[in-house]
């Protein structure tokens, strides 16, 4: 059950203070460690300007965690959420699933490079100075680059 | 003499569009094959976070671009929708800007 990652994102108002932000953090990590979840990380990318207008504000403080935990202890995190004044946007999302299946499309596409590789009889890595340099011309020539009909 | 003049306009656009047929046999236009920017470049996580990742695919009017247009793929266009989506919740994306 507690092998799954959420991500919660939360917007504070602009004119919160640090130590007010570190403060809904224990919050947060309280009710987590009370559920036996664990808290992996925790972003604070500042003020930021809002895309639209939510209520008065056209800025907020956003804050991102990253949560290892069941459904219920998100599902009374969510519920706290939308009873906390302070917070006026937050959102859940599940990310394991997601994050499993791009490693393993990174590691499937690096081992089919290697294989090949390897058939050709080269060596497993790509070589310094090997195959057309990246700043080469014609390198994103037939790539989209506009509004066309 | 106003119906006249308009007469004469329209066959004007007719000899024109016309023309426009003859060159079209001739020489096709020309139009650069679009390539799935996702599978290009090797992107595998689309992410809500990165509105940078994100914007080329929001034109001016907010509405996602569609994949007529923009050439992604359909793994991809869906994954890009989720993640558009997820972005306009936490306003990091307009959902209309007029």
């Amino acid at each position: 059950m507690a092998d799954r990652q959420y991500e919660l994102i939360y917007i504070l108002p602009p004119e919160t203070t640090e130590q007010q932000a570190t403060e809904l953090h224990e919050q947060v990590a309280a009710i987590v460690s009370r559920l036996n979840g664990t808290i992996e990380k925790t972003e604070n990318w500042g003020r930021r300007k809002l895309a639209y207008e939510i209520g008065a504000y056209k800025e907020g403080v956003y804050v991102l965690e990253v949560i290892n935990g069941g459904g219920d202890l998100m599902k009374e995190i969510d519920r706290r959420f939308k009873v906390m004044d302070q917070v006026f946007r937050h959102m859940i999302v599940r990310v394991d699933e997601e994050k499993k299946v791009v490693e393993r499309t990174r590691t499937k596409r690096q081992t089919e490079s290697e294989r090949r590789r390897v058939k050709r009889g080269l060596p497993p890595q790509r070589q310094p100075g090997e195959g057309r340099s990246q700043d080469g011309d014609d390198n994103d020539d037939d790539r989209y680059d506009g509004v066309e009909v | 003499m106003a119906f006249g003049q308009g007469r004469s306009g329209g066959r004007g656009r007719g000899d024109k569009k016309d023309k426009d047929g003859k060159q079209g046999q001739r020489r096709p236009m020309f139009r650069r094959r679009k390539v799935c920017k996702f599978c290009a470049d090797k992107i595998d996580d689309i992410n809500y976070k990165d509105a940078k990742l994100l914007g080329p695919f929001v034109p001016e009017r907010g509405k996602i671009l569609p994949r007529r247009i923009s050439g992604t793929c359909a793994m991809h266009q869906r994954k890009l929708q989720t993640a558009i989506k997820r972005a306009r919740q936490i306003a990091l994306i307009p959902y209309v800007t007029d």
